[in-house]
């Protein structure tokens, strides 16, 4: 089922529009070939209710059976009750096992322990909590993934990771990603192609982290904009000079230039300190899989 | 013979897994003799997979390997094309191409030109190739081989034209992207190929035989799309994009013959003039002499 991109709550840049049945091609080849290469068979995800989750739930399944994808909800106490009721949605639609964990106990626990007395003094900030969150919901899918015989599979898009808006080893983690070179704009619009429900498509894009969060409202720009911005900053290397040209407004720029500098550790593997001749990562250097 | 029945294998390589891609080169030319292939084109680093890094050294092979002279045994009278790493006696390690003859390794060729921008690193693990020439072949046509990026280098179709080749064949592992909607076909690097491959039949009056590997490896995934294109510049095959399998199509040479006739630009060359112009260019932007100093 295709929905008119005209149809949507939200704009789609037509810059960023793409061929989505070469994109479902192209990641459904990905996502096959990246099992083969790893001799794995199946996948588990995160599944938070969003579209981003929704739609590589959607991907997944398509490219190797729903039976072999495992959906993990992982909810907080102050989680969205929506997020959980949208998220089960799609496990009812895309027809795959799954099941709840609550991470409450994890991080609540780890707060009380490591605050000890001090918690009197105040909670911890929610950054911080978010962040733990986050940790706690990638250590539990690893879990998962042992159990389940499957592969994490990332899903974080390209406007959050190139403008730092992930919570290293939280959500950045996986063991690879099929939307990560897709904009939230190229998301919605795959995601709409797929017959992703229209609820999650229209609601404003959250981490959930506390009752209220949105993504638009902590970065303070919309998607639309970011998406276009990023576009023809990173993709099509236009300067400063020409994206003011373009219309963009050079605090806009500023910004989003400043995300993307600040959070360029984010998007790469720790260095190691150079010591020996051959250092892994440096001048030692495999594909990920290869013969044994 | 005038006509030469095509097989383009396009496979998906298990990176740095010889011995099983050999099992498959092995399979498909029993597969391609059973349906009376004349000439079989398998792709890029077919043997032993694309982003191999520092497995490079580890799957090289020297030009007079058994494996290899094994694989050309078992292709008997058929003209197959292989993909491989090479080992020079140097040592030094190439992305080469061999075609296989009569029984034997017949030539190899290194590729020339070695990407090393965007996704591309071949260049800090490979060296590059110096030598471009034609061959006569078994198949009573003279063959031009070249690999992917070379065919993204004007002198490599224009040479090997000049040097007679009626059948330029050239052999990849091109990485598919650009999947934005404003693509007329489907990828952007399969609109790309597609584009020269047809302007090089054209403007050389030769066949194209261009064979594309699939399949993934880490981040990429190969889109296959592999072509045969007449010397008018129609397309006479095509196989799918992402698809593995053995796509056949049967070529007259004597297309080559009537193209040229009617359009004698071949006839026309002037590799005399393009030398001097070389010369000169080579010459200035050595810094020798600048056009305004003489």
């Amino acid at each position: 089922m295709t929905s008119a991109p005209g149809q949507l709550p939200y704009t789609l840049p037509p810059e960023l529009l793409i061929d989505t049945d070469v994109a479902r091609r192209l990641i459904g080849e990905f996502i096959r070939g990246h099992l083969r290469q790893t001799g794995f068979e199946r996948v588990v995800l995160g599944l938070s209710g969003g579209v981003d989750s929704a739609l590589v739930a959607y991907l997944v399944a398509e490219a190797i059976g729903a039976g072999k994808l495992l959906c993990v909800l992982l909810p907080y106490r102050t989680s969205a009750a929506e997020s959980a009721a949208d998220a089960q949605e799609v496990v009812q639609l895309v027809g795959c096992p799954s099941r709840t964990i609550e991470i409450t106990a994890i991080v609540d626990g780890y707060f009380e322990t490591a605050l000890g007395g001090e918690s009197a003094a105040g909670q911890p900030d929610r950054g911080r909590v978010g962040n733990f969150a986050a940790r706690a919901r990638m250590a539990v899918l690893y879990d998962q993934s042992v159990t389940w015989r499957g592969l994490v599979a990332g899903t974080g898009n390209k406007t959050e990771a190139l403008l730092g808006y992930t919570t290293i080893y939280g959500d950045n983690a996986s063991a690879f990603n099929p939307i990560g070179d897709l904009y939230k704009s190229q998301v919605r619009q795959l995601a709409a192609d797929m017959g992703v429900p229209a609820a999650i498509l229209r609601k404003a894009p959250s981490a959930d982290l506390w009752p209220g969060q949105t993504d638009e409202g902590e970065l303070g720009l919309s998607y639309a904009e970011m998406d276009r911005l990023l576009y023809w900053m990173v993709d099509r290397r236009r300067t400063d000079g020409q994206l003011v040209e373009m219309g963009f407004a050079q605090a806009l720029i500023s910004r989003v230039q400043h995300l993307a500098a600040a959070s360029e550790y984010k998007r790469q593997t720790p260095p190691v300190a150079k010591l020996t001749t051959r250092t892994p990562g440096v001048d030692y250097l495999y594909p990920r899989r290869r013969p044994v | 013979m005038t006509r030469i029945h095509v097989g383009l294998a396009q496979i998906a390589p298990r990176l740095g897994a010889v011995g099983e891609n050999l099992g498959e080169h092995r399979r498909l030319i029993d597969e391609a003799r059973a349906k009376g292939i004349d000439l079989l084109v398998f792709p890029e680093l077919g043997l032993t997979g694309y982003l191999l890094q520092d497995l490079n050294s580890e799957v090289a092979m020297r030009r007079d390997d058994q494996r290899l002279v094994e694989l050309a045994r078992v292709a008997g009278e058929m003209s197959v094309v292989v993909g491989f790493v090479e080992e020079s006696d140097e040592h030094q390690l190439f992305i080469a191409a061999a075609l296989l003859e009569g029984g034997s390794i017949s030539h190899v060729y290194r590729k020339a030109y070695l990407p090393n921008y965007g996704l591309f690193d071949e260049r800090r693990f490979f060296g590059a190739g110096s030598v471009l020439r034609a061959v006569d072949s078994r198949l009573g046509a003279r063959v031009g081989l070249c690999i992917c990026e070379d065919f993204w280098h004007l002198p490599v179709p224009y040479l090997l034209a000049l040097d007679g080749a009626q059948l330029l064949i050239n052999i990849s592992s091109s990485p598919g992207r650009d999947i934005a909607r404003a693509v007329e076909d489907q990828l952007g690097t399969a609109q790309s190929w597609r584009t020269l491959m047809r302007a090089y039949a054209q403007l050389t009056t030769s066949f194209v035989i261009f064979v594309n590997r699939v399949g993934v490896e880490e981040a990429v995934t190969f889109w296959g799309g592999s072509q045969v294109i007449s010397p008018a510049g129609d397309v006479l095959c095509a196989a799918p994009l992402l698809e593995s399998g053995l796509f056949e199509v049967e070529i007259d040479l004597d297309d080559v013959r009537r193209e040229r006739v009617a359009l004698p630009l071949l006839r026309d060359e002037r590799p005399d003039f393009v030398l001097r112009q070389l010369e000169r260019l080579v010459r200035e932007q050595a810094g020798n002499e600048t056009a305004d100093e003489q």
